[in-house]
């Protein structure tokens, strides 16, 4: 396994904000075809690991790589134009807009030329309706439908769709379960083993360890800006992935501790 | 169950079409355009409401305030504003009728002189809110006082008045200002650019941008929307829009006036919240704001025709924007509140 290029590897990546590390010396790999699970309690830096992989911060130390080469990302736009695509809990969708609109917004699809060049309404309909259901989403039957009317799992179903249909390499979702049921996260859970099929590059961060336990195969623990544990699927169970969580203590037996 | 192929292979109910013309953004205002045209053909069709000369009238009024309303509408999709229109019909007026009447300037050229200054306004605004992030609402203030002390004190320096009349002949005069029967070219001009907006908001990926820049501007960003363009263009189209309004009213009453354009600057956005566009930006249509017009257009001459004192004509457009705010939230939250509950129709033919 580790004979694989990843796709996107930070090397002793470090992040000071006006003398404060937020990350210090942080190693991650992320390979094709892999859930990799960002976990972290509150404050352990997961943000902004998320924020110099989607190319809003730059690093203060360290290398980035992709695909083996060195890169430097100083927008979101690099991080979009290398197929790094970042799907934030619930600001990527516009709610007053159409599902189809929305699939495709800043790359709408155009027929006609010359100055009847126009907005492909028949095609961007119907390619966000298919890669919909793709995502096992079949309740939309209308693309003219406002985002609005989706539930929360379903914004995240399209935005995964709409990365993965527009060839992201790298799936980045920050947070996208934490805000929804359990049903709904089974939803989402299933889209990212999808993706990960798809041969995508998964990065998830959550602090649900249920949730990362069941679709991540290579796990990365931050505590204050440093990597305390990274370990493969299988190698630690519930407990202790929530005890290092919490900062290596055992201050956890107010949860339910079953072994599963 | 009855049923409607509704493009894509999919299989809708009919029932849902007509719930889906009820989700629109302009089926209000279309409700209170019936109404409204009602009530005065009922309490003034004998007095002239119907007649050509009353229907003229009130198409009149709509297209001269639809000509800045409907690009008005554009902008606060975007979710910005624009209260410098009212400086810049009256700027744009006095400065065609000074330079051709002092200056001997061709009219053409001094069309393309206020088109520009126009231009130069929404340049200056759009510039101003997005280089500082002040809200529109102050920066376009700003402007909009300092281009009326502009126009005032240089007409009166120049002209030594603040209305300067205009005398001007031919085709370009006729296609600004001219009339068939009661009807005015300005009715023309309205309906151009309804058409044109309605196209580029329907029909292209300029359209998308605009909605997404109001409806969130981090995530249209974050999709690769240029959001500071997007704004830019339509302070621009707004401006222009306003100059245009300012050439062809002063073609049309022979004169231009510094202060002449102040009336539109509360009555665009308010036709355009009366047609269903959200204030704080991401949601509207132009077909609705074409509504909100006629509504102002209809209740203004209609007024006149039931031979009540028009002096109330106020009172009944506000009467009528807080009503058509709280139906238009009643929509739109209809509109955002779509299939929850309907089961899923069985899928047909798939990959369509």
């Amino acid at each position: 396994m580790t004979t694989l290029i990843p796709t996107f590897a930070l090397l002793g990546a470090s992040r000071s904000f006006s003398g404060v590390m937020a990350l210090d010396h942080v190693d991650i790999e992320i390979y094709p075809g892999e859930v990799h699970c960002l976990l972290g309690d509150n404050g352990a830096g997961k943000s902004t690991l998320i924020k110099l992989l989607s190319g809003v911060h730059s690093l203060t130390g360290g290398s980035m790589h992709f695909d083996g080469e060195p890169v430097t990302l100083k927008s979101p736009r690099d991080a979009q134009a290398l197929g790094i695509a970042t799907v934030h809990q619930d600001t990527s969708a516009i709610p007053m807009m159409s599902v189809a609109r929305n699939f495709f917004l800043g790359v709408e699809p155009t027929r006609g030329w010359g100055p009847f060049i126009r907005y492909d309404t028949a095609l961007a309909g119907r390619v966000a309706l298919e890669q919909l259901r793709t995502m096992g989403i079949t309740r939309v039957q209308n693309p003219d439908q406002l985002v609005g009317t989706l539930s929360g799992g379903e914004r995240q179903a399209l935005a995964i769709a709409r990365a993965s249909y527009f060839g992201a390499k790298v799936l980045i979702l920050d947070e996208p379960t934490s805000a929804l049921g359990v049903k709904e996260a089974t939803v989402v859970l299933r889209q990212i083993q999808r993706a990960r099929s798809d041969g995508i590059a998964v990065v998830f961060i959550t602090h649900n360890a249920t949730h990362a336990i069941a679709v991540g195969d290579r796990f990365t623990v931050l505590i204050q800006g440093h990597v305390a544990a990274q370990f493969l699927k299988g190698e630690k169970n519930r407990n202790e992935i929530l005890d290092l969580m919490a900062g290596g203590e055992e201050s956890l037996d107010i949860f339910d501790r079953d072994d599963r | 169950m009855k049923t409607t192929t509704a493009g894509a292979g999919i299989v809708r109910p009919l029932s849902t079409r007509w719930s889906s013309l009820a989700r629109r953004p302009a089926f209000g205002s279309l409700l209170v355009t019936i109404a409204i045209f009602g009530f005065f053909a009922l309490n003034a069709g004998d007095s002239g409401f119907l007649t050509s000369s009353g229907t003229a009238g009130w198409l009149n009024t709509a297209a001269e305030l639809g000509i800045v309303a409907v690009p008005i509408a554009l902008l606060m999709i975007s979710g910005e504003f624009d209260l410098s229109i009212g400086s810049v019909v009256g700027a744009s007026g006095i400065l065609v009728a000074i330079s051709t009447s002092q200056f001997g300037v061709p009219f053409e050229i001094s069309i393309v002189m206020a088109l520009i200054l126009g231009l130069v306004t929404g340049l200056a605004n759009g510039v101003l809110v997005i280089r500082t992030g002040m809200p529109s609402f102050i920066v376009t203030l700003a402007t909009s006082f300092i281009l009326l002390g502009i126009a005032l004190g240089m007409s009166r320096l120049i002209a030594s008045t603040s209305t300067v009349s205009l005398r001007v002949e031919g085709p370009t005069r006729e296609l600004l200002a001219g009339k068939m029967g009661d009807f005015n070219a300005s009715i023309l001009w309205w309906v151009a650019i309804s058409v044109l907006a309605i196209w580029v908001l329907a029909r292209t990926p300029f359209g998308s941008w605009i909605y997404a820049t109001g409806g969130n501007l981090d995530a249209a960003r974050r999709a690769g929307v240029p959001t500071s363009r997007v704004k830019l263009i339509l302070f621009c189209t707004t401006g222009v829009a306003a100059s245009l309004l300012g050439v062809i009213t002063a073609a049309q009453v022979n004169s231009g006036n510094a202060v002449s354009g102040q009336g539109f600057v509360f009555q665009a956005p308010i036709v355009a919240v009366i047609g269903g566009i959200l204030l704080t930006g991401g949601y509207g249509s132009v077909i609705g704001v074409c509504f909100g017009a006629a509504i102002y257009g209809i209740v203004s001459i209609g007024l006149f025709y039931t031979g009540w004192n028009t002096d109330w004509a106020p009172t009944f457009i506000g009467a009528l924007l807080v009503l058509a705010v709280l139906g238009n939230n009643m929509i739109r939250r209809f509109a955002l509140s779509e299939k929850r509950a309907v089961p899923t129709m069985p899928k047909v033919g798939g990959r369509a």
